[in-house]
């Protein structure tokens, strides 16, 4: 046998494998039930953090069944595995859509994921679910966006520091990917619009998975020495923030000092480490789990009932699950039939109550209303609410950027359209097509 | 603060043993007091009256004498009622609250507001009261009796923002700067100097003319310097505090001098300007030296990830994917070890690296050995299938662990000796990296004295040299290359020991370090350890020299470029092997 055929052989011996480890959930395709796609990596860099949103909607589905269902079916939920790699999100979602004919996808985390399965939502007209915190810009018939847009947390953070904490420096810092780059952006302009001087904005920019923080840390502490107070927005991702914070608390900076606002930080990464000496650094997000809410108790108990661990911490983006998941099994009641059309009709304007009170309600542009909450980091890894909002609408394209200031999403008749210019009133643009 | 009762003492202040009263809070655990006097009130009894700039005075004039021999002392009743207004409000009632609370001078009040500054004072849901949460039970903080009648769980915690914690470690600053304690004098120096309020400055030159420490009394004098600049005094005072700042040097003096610079008078600009400027300059000098010092800790970083490696591939030649797992596998002894002595053994968390360093070494050696029998020794000599068997090796470790330990990030913790930081010059080290760096040395070194100067070192290098004639000369030659692999992956254990200081313990950990270890391995020279220090260390060097400029995205890209631009100009690496070896 030579190599190629060697490595030939392998590679057919993988795929075999895959396919027998799918063949029991397909066999299971029979009539009386709804099936529910898991679109969420349990490989590879990103499992991290995703893995658990795939137990969250374990765990949803598993409750919608013990009330009986959904139109007198049960749902069964079809995980798949994308491990992290992004082009094998849109083959893992083809899969789902036309092998397992789900009626609704759950999935997606980074937003260059996201990218890569829209095309096939839209080729096959079905509905995705994505409930992570994203940078906006983006609105599409298929996909639900049950995360926060930039309004519903980068801006109203960075409003919390300059008011409560007079912050007058800014260090914007972040993983060299779409999300970072473009919130940044946003934010830039907004300082800006605000008043601040270019030469007190530093903007910053590290790989994946960065781990040698030295010089950047020594550069926000070189930065800070202006005699103005300094603060630094973190949009820095996943497995970085933990050397990150360590080489923070070790060269000495504290919140009082120079506080860190973090967008991709929350109660699920604390736990990889040591919160002592990060008391007081902050993150905004829609949810925490230290919110005392009945509906927020009921959640977590029930939570840790079923993943079998008291231990367990909850998230943001879990929220986001609920919501959503929520919202499509109302719309699937409303509209009688789990199809994609009646569905995407039904679902706008319906509402839920967020876990953290108030309602979330679907938006014509498929964004939902969430409440804006600052949290400062606490010793024992938990989140103090330091600053709440009323309920905020998700704005899809920003007013902050003036490309995309006249654009606005409506999925409703009449304009049912994603990236409508009110001022040229016509659909589509450099913007929508640029992406 | 109009109904706090302020106690003022009419005499100067002497220097006094009872200044031990005030709780030291240098630990951070405050046990409720009792009250240590109940003598009546000493000197006289100032009702805050009127307006906030008479009550600001009588603050500054309490908190001045409040500390010394003759205490300051009200009665429980008031006390508590100043201590229960704690919790209710927003921050900003917080602090008025904190303040008027400070106002008393009352030693007792001193543990409350640590409390509330370290996020464990509670208040009863019901009535409001203020309580502390002590191990068994609910405690009253003014009289430190028991409370009857509250629950723990009747209480919420009294929340606290970052505004709040700067106003509470000023007003603790304040009342403890004259303290028995060094820590606490030491920290409360620390926060005067921090805020630069010139409401502080009578406190401070008092504690000034009695303070012997020297470490203190420069933080002090450094804080009177920056007050001093705020305030409206003479030019020559403002001359001599600049002259002051300059002389103390580092970032905080370049901070400090900056602040005032807009707001002080048109003759000391240049002055100041010129101190800044000098300054700014000897920390460019310093940055330099920073500069290297960082590259020479991401160096010793990299030259632990591999240095496993320049043996399991430098020496051996196998194409191993899998040493990034046997890194990650080490961190995941530590951790292992950890959690055993968290549960187990709680008072030797200190020690846990120490334990965890013979451990790591053990497990990934010995599964080091078990790949090489198992998988490796039946594919030398074809570098392709060992690359593929290798990975596919890795992703099942990988997997292996995400299983057995969730796919979650693990809290390593870092031992007291390695957090924080120290200064050397101009130059701030944190004690974990220079650990790191000294560790690394010492691997190095080890790992040199076995291949030169055991019997085990000269059989590998002899293996590694001329297989069929070390086999000829009576060398087991498979046993060899089991206990070189097990080696190889044995240090690679270790490296994962010192890699969760400073990383994430996630399954992820070895992905990010195998694609750097290939890197300096093969610029160093294959098979040469030496070359491995001299790449680690030139690596490191050039991207932290690099990064400042370039920002970090480019600055390794930039690295990478250059490595395929020398790697074309000499294919053998900085040290390249000479001899037989070469061609096999």
């Amino acid at each position: 046998m030579t190599g190629i055929s060697r490595i030939m052989a392998g590679i057919g011996l993988g795929v075999a494998m895959t396919a027998g480890a799918l063949a029991p959930l397909a066999a299971h395709a029979q009539e009386e039930t709804i099936k529910v796609g898991i679109l969420h990596s349990l490989s590879g860099t990103m499992a991290i953090s995703e893995t658990t949103l795939k137990d969250t909607m374990l765990f949803l589905i598993d409750e919608q069944n013990k009330k009986g269902g959904l139109l007198g079916k049960k749902l069964e939920a079809v995980v798949v595995d994308p491990a992290s790699d992004w082009p094998l999100f849109a083959e893992k979602a083809r899969e789902l859509i036309s092998v397992n004919k789900v009626a609704a996808v759950f999935g997606c985390w980074t937003s260059v994921s996201r990218k890569s399965v829209l095309p096939v939502f839209k080729e096959l007209n079905s509905i995705l679910f994505y409930p992570v915190q994203y940078e906006g810009e983006e609105s599409e018939r298929n996909v639900f966006y049950t995360g926060a847009a930039p309004n519903q947390q980068a801006i109203p953070a960075v409003d919390y520091l300059m008011n409560e904490e007079g912050v007058e420096r800014w260090v914007l810092a972040g993983t060299d990917y779409v999300y970072p780059q473009t919130t940044n952006k946003i934010l830039e302009q907004y300082l800006k619009d605000k008043g601040v001087a270019a030469e007190d904005i530093m903007i910053n920019y590290t790989p994946f998975g960065h781990s040698d923080w030295q010089t950047i840390v020594s550069d926000i502490k070189a930065f800070g020495s202006a005699g103005k107070k300094t603060a630094v927005v973190s949009t820095i991702n996943g497995d970085a923030n933990v050397p990150f914070y360590k080489e923070l608390a070790n060269q000495g900076i504290k919140a009082e000092d120079i506080p860190v606002v973090a967008f991709s930080v929350g109660e699920e990464e604390l736990a990889g480490f040591d919160t002592a000496p990060l008391v007081g650094h902050l993150a905004a997000w829609n949810y925490f789990q230290s919110v005392d809410t009945p509906e927020n108790a009921d959640f977590i108990a029930k939570w840790r009932e079923f993943i079998k661990n008291p231990e367990r911490v909850t998230n943001d983006p879990m929220e986001a699950h609920v919501i959503g998941f929520n919202l499509w099994v109302q719309a699937v009641e409303k509209a009688g039939t789990a199809d994609t059309d009646p569905v995407l009709d039904a679902i706008i304007g319906l509402e839920t109550p967020n876990l953290t009170g108030g309602i979330a309600k679907m938006l014509p542009n498929h964004h939902i209303t969430k409440p804006v909450l600052i949290g400062e980091i606490q010793a024992d890894g938990q989140f103090e609410v330091v600053s709440a909002s009323d309920l905020v609408p998700g704005d899809a394209w920003s007013d902050f950027l003036p490309e995309s200031k006249p654009i606005e999403a409506d999925w409703t008749a009449p304009i049912n359209c994603g990236n409508y210019n009110t001022e040229t009133k016509a659909c589509g643009g450099d913007v929508a097509t640029a992406q | 603060m109009n109904d706090g009762q302020i106690g003022l003492v009419a005499s100067p202040l002497p220097a006094s043993p009872a200044r031990g009263e005030v709780p030291s809070s240098a630990n951070g655990s405050i046990a409720p007091q009792a009250p240590a006097h109940t003598s009546p009130l000493a000197g006289e009894v100032g009702r805050g009256v009127a307006t906030r700039w008479i009550a600001a005075l009588l603050t500054v004039l309490a908190l001045l004498f409040s500390i010394t021999p003759a205490f300051a002392q009200t009665d429980d009743a008031t006390l508590t009622t100043l201590v229960n207004a704690l919790a209710p409000g927003n921050f900003k009632d917080r602090e008025a609250a904190a303040k008027a609370l400070g106002a008393t001078g009352d030693p007792r009040a001193v543990p409350v507001l640590q409390t509330l500054l370290d996020g464990n004072l509670y208040a009863a849901k019901t009535t409001g009261q203020v309580v502390f949460l002590a191990r068994n039970g609910v405690t009253d903080p003014v009289t430190g009796a028991a409370v009857e009648g509250i629950a723990k769980g009747d209480t919420e915690k009294v929340k606290v923002n970052n505004g709040l914690r700067r106003g509470l470690r000023t007003i603790i600053g304040q009342m403890t700067l004259l303290s028995e304690d060094r820590g606490t004098r030491m920290s409360a120096a620390q926060s005067v100097l921090r805020d630069a309020n010139p409401d502080n400055l009578e406190l401070l030159n008092s504690a000034l003319s009695s303070e012997a420490d020297p470490q203190i009394k420069a933080v002090m004098e450094t804080a009177r310097a920056a007050i001093i600049l705020k305030t409206d005094a003479s030019v020559e005072e403002k001359t001599a505090a600049v002259a002051a700042l300059k002389a103390r040097g580092g970032r905080d003096a370049v901070t400090l001098l900056t602040s005032v610079l807009a707001s002080s008078p048109e003759e000391l600009k240049p002055q100041i300007q010129g101190a800044i400027d000098a300054l700014n300059q000897t920390q460019a000098a310093w940055g330099v030296a920073q500069n290297v010092w960082y590259g020479i800790s991401l160096g010793s970083v990299l030259l632990l990830a591999a240095i496993g490696l320049a043996i399991t591939f430098g020496v051996m030649g196998v194409i191993n994917m899998a040493h990034g797992e046997m890194v990650m596998l080490g961190a995941y002894t530590t951790f292992t070890v950890q959690e055993i002595i968290r549960r187990s053994f709680p008072g030797m968390l200190d020690y846990s690296l120490a334990i965890a360093l013979p451990l790591a070494f053990l497990v990934t050696a010995l599964i080091g050995i078990a790949i090489e029998r198992g998988i490796i020794r039946w594919l030398y000599g074809r570098a392709l299938e060992t690359l593929l068997a290798t990975w596919g090796l890795s992703l099942i470790l990988q997997q292996a662990i995400r299983t057995a330990y969730g796919p979650t990030n693990k809290e390593v913790a870092n031992p007291s000796w390695m957090s924080g930081s120290f200064d050397l010059g101009g130059l701030s080290i944190t004690w974990n990296r220079f650990w790191i760096v000294i560790f690394a040395i010492a691997v190095f070194v080890a790992l040199l004295a076995v291949l030169n100067r055991t019997s085990l070192g000269l059989q590998m290098r002899a293996v590694t040299q001329n297989r069929r004639m070390a086999s000829a000369m009576g060398i087991r030659t498979p046993f060899v290359d089991a206990m070189t692999f097990g080696l190889g992956s044995g240090i690679a254990g270790l490296a994962g020991v010192a890699l969760s200081q400073i990383d994430n313990v996630s399954p992820n950990l070895g992905q990010n370090y195998i694609i750097d270890s290939f890197m300096v391995v093969v610029f160093g020279g294959v098979g040469n350890l030496w070359g491995t220090l001299v790449g680690a260390l030139s690596i490191g060097i050039a991207n932290k020299f690099l990064e400042p400029y370039a920002g970090a995205v480019v600055a390794k890209i930039l690295i990478l470029v250059l490595i395929i631009l020398f790697i074309q100009r000499r294919p053998r690496g900085l040290f390249a092997l000479k001899g037989r070896a070469v061609e096999q």
